[in-house]
């Protein structure tokens, strides 16, 4: 079906749904490069009007991505709860982005409908958003998981510690992990990108923080971010495995060019939960995302890429993750060309993200050839704090000496949670004051007198 | 105030992370902030330097050399714009393919080209870029290489429609690398045996990376290239058939 709306006196048509949320979408180079932007600001602006008036019901009668050769279409369609679309069934896209900042989408009310709202609903949605509505949603959108630390709850800032080195070498992430730890980071996990994806490279990684995790009764979860068939390796042979990760994208296509589909992710999180290592809860995924990298797998079948984004949700929803993180400035200029850019998709991600019920954090973050810089950093980060995002990433001097980008270091966690009054997961906080890492005041200025929690634990590792 | 007892004097040894930067309040202490500063600006300016490939021709007088552009008209459009700098500049192609080896008989054709670019670091090229082919050229006796072609706004496979212009039987490009805080003059170089424009994907290039005089020396680095170019040869293939893990050690190199 065509659509069209006149924006001045001129009268722009779009031949179908997935050409109008292309056209609709806040310019980025992603769609430019892929050829679905709109050519004027005049025609994107017609596009949201015209997108206004679809009825949300067009979304489960008309698949962007074919249901046939597509098992992301089918998990979204065969997974939607009607029930829980009852309420919104009738509204169009319009009526839905009204509803959602009323006063009578509460955060209850947000979660009772997550189930009902597909990806292709929400995306549309935020389009028709300002980057304050996608912050006022997504501060009402609360989800909550467990693992050894609660994330997510209001109020609360956790933070991904990522002590990456270029070699793995086991001593210098160690010392990266206790910079961050005396900085009170480490609560949402503790992260290792491996520069190596090796089982034996694995188990060493993850049985070095275990023995960490132990001997100072820390709660926390290790993760090393290595290809999930990795980790279903390593659990055969019995690691410590506490989460599995994976990066995946919104079409079974883009997934295939990550090596995996659905029923690869499912044996892993059932070997994982079938662990039981969590105490407080039993969320055992972790999911990387990023808009741009279904297009750059040549898999994005014609969709804009934050659509792709938001369908690669839906994916992460059906495995009850821990943590979710759009890594939104990674990707390079060729799919966010610069900080407002950058900063309108971290909003977006957050938002529609937190809509579909996942535990959204965001890799605040650029490359050396993106048109960002730290400011433009720290606008994104507090914009974040701001619409209660469940954790950013913290890198030390937010120099990522692996991966060779910049996202936002131990300073800036402390930076955003002091300006906001945010403070980390309660298990991790009550671990950091019984440490002497956190003062009276919940400020985190480590005693380091002889005899204290925070020194013992820096001898500890430095011995 | 400082403390008396620095716990951290021990831990920044086991690594080149940015550990133990201290604070004033939540904040990084003004020298930790400028370093960073600094570094970023470095790997910035690397990136948007303007390519000065005639300079750089110049130095390498040597040997017979060809300016080329890709269809990426500035640097904007280039950062944008992948597929353009993946591709000659139609005056350009055609300009070498009024070159193209015209050899006979058994000689059809170059045994390879090597061409220079500046990717996403002009530096890389302007600081290293001489001395990675002077190193090079020497370890090719024999080989019947055609002129060296200097491509502005240009990314790797843009060497494809090169050797494929040229009639060009591999393609070696040395390409500025994207920079990072650490370094910001590494080059890259991307081997590709038999490109063919728009088809060759990426699996089908050997790559040797930073190198730079603190990383990859350009002498190990010309070792390297030259001994996968002759197993290339031999092979008639790159890509992830041809393993690079343990090269031998070239006769005489």
């Amino acid at each position: 079906m065509a659509y069209s709306a006149t924006v001045g006196r001129t009268t722009y048509r779009f031949d179908d749904l997935k050409t109008l949320l292309a056209r609709a979408t806040p310019a980025r180079s992603g769609d430019l490069l892929a050829g679905v932007a709109a050519s004027s600001d005049a025609e994107r602006v017609a596009a949201r009007i015209a997108l206004a008036d679809v009825p949300l019901t067009t979304f489960l009668s008309e698949p962007l991505v074919p249901y046939e050769t597509d098992e992301v279409t089918r998990l979204i369609m065969d997974g939607h709860d009607g029930t829980a679309f009852g309420p919104v069934a009738s509204f169009t896209v319009g009526q839905l982005r009204d509803w959602l900042l009323s006063d009578a989408a509460t955060s209850d009310a947000l979660s009772s409908l997550s189930p009902g709202l597909t990806p292709e609903m929400v995306a549309a949605t935020s389009k028709l958003m300002r980057n304050q509505d996608l912050i006022t949603v997504g501060r009402k959108a609360r989800v909550v998981t467990a693992f050894r630390t609660t994330i997510g709850l209001p109020g609360r800032l956790s933070v991904r510690l990522q002590p990456n080195h270029p070699t793995d070498d086991p001593k210098a992430i160690a010392a990266s992990i206790l910079d961050g730890l005396m900085y009170g980071c480490g609560d949402a996990t503790i992260g290792i990108n491996p520069a190596t994806d090796s089982v034996g490279r694995c188990l060493e990684l993850l049985s070095m923080i275990d023995d960490l995790r132990r001997r100072f009764d820390m709660p926390v979860q290790s993760c090393v971010l290595a290809h999930v068939t990795t980790l279903i390796q390593v659990m055969e042979r019995a690691g410590p495995v506490d989460l599995v990760f994976q990066s995946i994208a919104g079409s079974e296509a883009a997934n295939r060019s990550f090596g995996i589909d659905l029923s690869i992710l499912k044996e892993a999180q059932e070997a994982a939960t079938s662990l039981k290592r969590g105490t407080v809860g039993q969320n055992v995924m972790y999911f990387e995302t990023g808009q741009g990298s279904a297009l750059s797998a040549d898999a994005h079948h014609g969709l804009d890429q934050q659509t792709m984004e938001v369908r690669a949700y839906a994916v992460a929803r059906a495995f009850d993750p821990l943590l979710v993180n759009t890594v939104v400035g990674f990707i390079g200029p060729e799919y966010l060309y610069d900080g407002k850019q950058i900063i309108r998709a971290g909003l977006e991600d957050h938002c529609c993200g937190k809509l579909l019920g996942l535990p959204m954090g965001v890799d605040v973050c650029y490359t050396n050839h993106a048109e960002a810089d730290q400011d433009d950093m720290d606008t994104l980060l507090t914009l974040l704090g701001v619409a209660g995002c469940s954790y950013i990433m913290g890198v030390p001097g937010a120099d990522d000496v692996m991966l060779s980008y910049q996202s936002t270091s131990f300073h800036d966690a402390n930076y955003v949670r002091s300006a906001l009054g945010l403070r980390p997961a309660p298990e991790f906080e009550a671990w950091l004051k019984q440490m002497g890492v956190m003062d009276g005041d919940a400020r985190i200025r480590p005693a380091l007198s002889a005899g204290s929690g925070a020194r013992k634990l820096i001898d500890g590792v430095a011995a | 105030m400082k403390d008396t007892f620095d716990p951290w004097a021990g831990l920044r040894r086991f690594t080149q992370a940015r550990i133990a930067l201290g604070r004033t309040g939540d904040a990084l202490p003004v020298a930790r902030l400028l370093e960073f500063q600094a570094a970023h600006a470095l790997a910035r300016d690397a990136v948007h330097q303007p390519f000065d490939a005639e300079g750089l021709a110049d130095t390498l007088s040597d040997h017979p050399t060809l300016l080329v552009r890709s269809r990426a008209p500035d640097r904007a459009s280039y950062l944008q714009r992948p597929d353009l700098g993946r591709r000659l500049h139609d005056d350009d192609l055609a300009l070498l393919s009024g070159m193209r080896c015209q050899g006979q008989g058994p000689k059809k054709s170059y045994d390879a080209v090597i061409v220079l670019a500046d990717g996403l670091s002009s530096r890389a090229m302007h600081d290293h870029g001489k001395t990675l082919v002077d190193e090079l050229l020497p370890r090719l006796a024999g080989w019947d290489v055609a002129p060296l072609i200097l491509a502005r706004q240009a990314r790797v496979a843009l060497g494809d429609d090169v050797a494929a212009a040229l009639n060009a039987a591999m393609v070696v490009m040395l390409i500025g690398e994207r920079p990072g805080l650490t370094a910001a003059d590494s080059i890259g170089a991307y081997l590709t045996f038999s490109p063919q424009p728009g088809v060759t994907r990426d699996a089908e290039r050997n790559c040797v990376s930073n190198i730079r005089p603190d990383g990859y020396s350009p002498a190990l680095a010309a070792d390297l290239i030259a001994w996968l170019m002759a197993e290339a040869r031999r092979l008639k293939l790159t890509g992830i058939g041809l393993k690079q893990d343990r090269p031998p050690a070239l006769p005489g190199a």
